[in-house]
């Protein structure tokens, strides 16, 4: 693979990654992430959607107007979703219950329409392709991390299967309740954003402001 | 940013050219979302009636996880029922108003449990359920409310197994034919002389508790299947 081409697909997974360095796309990150299995059809969704989203706004990119760029970027965006979203009902109807709203609500996802104004409408259709599945899969990274950590955490199972049994099925573990209500979501992907940035310290933000001694003849 | 690509030059921002893009955007768009919705609708009504017809056979007591849904569900009658004379509707036609669908479970030609399709308000959303009552079209059998919308941690109680299995054995009418069942506060003593016609409600949920309670007296009362459970109960046959 060309080095670009393997920079757009491998970047998004730690070095750029929509959720832990831009702070995108993080309601649905709270929402859906109770448990892991519609956190896996939504991770599908959404890369589904950003691949094939970028790859249809680079085909058209050099014919697109500047003045309706974004209208039709939003308007490719929804037909996608709205596609996937009768996908789901058609072909995973039980999980497409759980999920209700949340895959109807990918077109307000930032990462989105982030890529497509960014990257897609100024870059080939190939890499933009790439793109796009990249960013899922940063996304999808982020989402199994703390869906598994919720639902192990916060029900003792995972995928269904008990890994933990709880008191009340006559076992040890007595689940930790917060961890099923969406705040908890927060609190993983911050830890998630500590532990990435001690292992790649470039992330680190440089702070906009350093407080320093100031003389009086100082100039304020 | 830096950008590879060229900026659109004059001639993609001509106001023919804005027009003639968004058109062709559109008409692509619509084309695929119309032709998605169309052949997926098939799949999507066999799926919501697999499902319908699952909740179904739960509450009556005959879902088998590993057997065939639509192959045990042969062994449920449905019945249209008039909701003001409760008498049946012989006549196969769409559901009209005054009218509701009840599903009989059939056991060796006698029939063992009645289920009615039960919904109303709850604290946040649309309660939707099914009550199966025993042959004598008093007596609790089952209930479930496989759709809803209810804080979960409190009143989500109403999907819990547990407090579905209170249900079982409580009666809705006294020797009057009172209408007596209700979800109550706090928990039901052992020694409360109307412990057969109330349930446990969860503290903290007293709203949705306060909804199935007004839901299941709507809908056994006389606005609903009331006149059609009375006549089950004055002897004629279900």
């Amino acid at each position: 693979m060309k080095s670009s081409a393997k920079r757009a697909l491998i970047d998004p997974i730690v070095d750029n990654n929509p959720v832990t360095l831009h702070v995108l796309g993080i309601c649905s990150a709270l929402a859906v992430t109770t448990s892991l299995l519609p956190s896996l059809y939504m991770c599908l969704a959404l890369t589904l959607v950003a691949a094939l989203s970028n790859t249809a706004v680079s085909t058209i990119r050099r014919i697109l107007p500047s003045s309706i760029r974004i209208i039709v970027q939003m308007t490719i965006i929804a037909s996608l979703v709205i596609v996937v979203d009768e996908s789901l009902q058609a072909f995973a109807f039980e999980t497409s219950r759980e999920l209700s709203v949340f895959v109807g609500l990918i077109i307000t996802n930032c990462i989105v329409l982030g890529r497509t104004e960014s990257f897609a409408s100024k870059n080939p259709v190939g890499l933009s392709f790439l793109d796009g599945v990249g960013n899922g899969l940063g996304y999808s990274v982020i989402l199994i991390i703390v869906a598994s950590a919720r639902e192990l955490l916060g029900a003792g199972t995972l995928l269904g299967y008990t890994i933990l049994p709880t008191v009340a099925d006559g076992g040890w573990y007595s689940p930790n309740g917060m961890m099923l209500l969406p705040p908890s979501a927060f609190f993983v992907i911050g830890l998630i954003i500590w532990a990435v940035r001690s292992w790649k310290v470039e992330q680190v933000e440089k702070p906009e402001f350093r407080i320093h001694e100031v003389h009086r003849t100082e100039v304020l | 940013m830096s950008e590879p690509s060229k900026e659109p030059d004059g001639a993609t921002e001509t106001v023919a050219r804005t027009l003639l893009v968004a058109f062709f955007v559109s008409l692509v768009c619509s084309s695929f979302v119309a032709s998605a919705a169309v052949l997926l609708k098939p799949r999507q009504v066999a799926n919501a009636l697999l499902d319908m017809r699952r909740n179904i056979l739960d509450v009556a007591g005959l879902l088998d996880p590993e057997g065939d849904v639509n192959e045990i569900y042969e062994k449920i009658e449905q019945r249209s029922v008039d909701l003001e004379t409760g008498a049946y509707i012989e006549t196969a036609g769409p559901e009209g108003r005054g009218h509701a669908i009840v599903y009989l479970v059939r056991t060796d030609e006698e029939v063992s449990r009645i289920v009615l399709p039960v919904s109303g308000p709850g604290l946040w959303s649309t309660l939707y359920g099914f009550l199966a009552l025993e042959a004598d079209a008093n007596t609790v059998a089952d209930i479930t409310f496989y759709a809803h919308a209810e804080t979960p941690g409190l009143g989500d109680f109403i999907s819990k197994p547990e407090w579905r299995g209170l249900w079982r054995s409580k009666r809705a009418f006294d020797d009057s034919g009172n209408l007596m069942i209700e979800v109550v506060k706090g928990r039901v003593s052992a020694d409360d002389p109307l412990a057969d016609y109330r349930v446990d409600g969860v503290s903290g949920a007293t709203l949705t508790g306060k909804g199935v309670t007004d839901l299941v007296r709507h809908w056994l009362g006389d606005d609903g299947y009331g006149p059609y459970l009375r006549r089950l109960r004055q002897g004629d046959s279900p």
